[in-house]
């Protein structure tokens, strides 16, 4: 029953290993950009667990085959909505690096604490 | 399994701390994926992830890393707190998998609630033999041309951040359509 649960769903449970990589890379590191490549490690592990479950065991990729009615295709919904979704993901990544390059011309640096040090100081003097 | 090697360099990019080696493990996972993608049959997702993950976002973070310098400080805080978050949050999602049905599984309720139905019916309908293709254009074109007014609307948002050098220095941005 076990080696059964672990088979089936070993995917899942790496894709979820992933996405809690990317997200304490985003929570415990400092540096920006290394946070922007955090969130595109989470993202990327929500696509895989996305297109795990619309395979299908023995299915083939869902272009229709002409002439043949017995083929058994993987689902294709989800493939479409990942699509979507990585286009989204260049959106926001490029976005949040171009705050980084602007952040790093405003204070000379892209790292959280000097920032928050820097920001403490000019509060503490304006 | 691919899946192992993604996550060995999932924990490489954790440890490194030279950010050009981190863009480049970035782009090696990306590739990984994509190849996992093809491997779980959604060929479409697995050339626009090797196209955009791989290639164009590679590129953005290298020019981003040519104007913001390659060197990440040591995290000046103690990681306790960051993994107690992330384990609780893991063992909940993992709990949560409990119930999904098992990987593959042609009776997955996920099946067969409105994927027959495009399967069987939208040659009939459209008459492109990719089902993907077809769903993405036209049963959601709406939903396209909303996806490409976001990349529109970053491409705006780098261009009004980056205003001021941008005349020296042209960034390439927003160029994601790979759908």
């Amino acid at each position: 029953m076990s080696l059964d649960l672990l088979v089936s769903h070993y995917n899942y449970w790496v894709v979820i290993f992933l996405m809690m990589v990317g997200f304490y890379i985003l929570i415990s590191r400092g540096n920006l950009i290394k946070k922007v490549v955090g969130l595109n490690v989470f993202q990327t592990s929500v696509f895989m667990l996305y297109i795990s479950m619309g395979k299908v065991n023995g299915g083939t990729p869902p272009i229709l085959i002409y002439g043949e009615t017995d083929v058994l295709y993987s689902n294709p919904l989800p493939h479409v909505l990942i699509l979507t979704a990585i286009v989204v993901g260049i959106a926001t990544t490029s976005v949040g690096l171009a705050l980084a390059v602007r952040i790093k011309e405003a204070y000379g640096t892209i790292e959280e604490d000097e920032i928050n040090a820097i920001e403490a100081r000019t509060e503490a003097t304006g | 399994m691919l899946l192992t090697l993604l996550a060995a360099a999932g924990l490489a990019l954790l440890r490194v701390r030279n950010l050009f080696a981190v863009v480049m493990l970035a782009g090696i996972y990306s590739l990984l994926s994509a190849g996992l993608f093809t491997v779980m049959d959604a060929v479409d997702v697995a050339f626009t992830e090797a196209a955009v993950g791989a290639g164009i976002s590679t590129v953005l973070f290298l020019g981003a890393l040519a104007l913001c310098g390659h060197q990440e400080n040591k995290p000046g805080h103690t990681p306790l707190l960051p993994l107690f978050v992330v384990l609780v949050t893991g063992g909940l999602l993992v709990w949560g998998t409990m119930d999904m049905p098992g990987f593959g599984d042609p009776a997955n309720p996920v099946h067969h609630h409105v994927a027959d139905h495009y399967i069987d019916e939208s040659y009939h309908e459209i008459e492109i033999p990719n089902v993907v293709t077809s769903v993405l254009a036209s049963y959601r074109g709406y939903d396209t041309m909303g996806e490409t007014t976001v990349v529109f609307a970053a491409a705006v948002g780098v261009m009004i951040l980056l205003a001021g050098r941008l005349g020296r220095r042209p960034r390439p941005e927003g160029k994601g359509d790979g759908g």
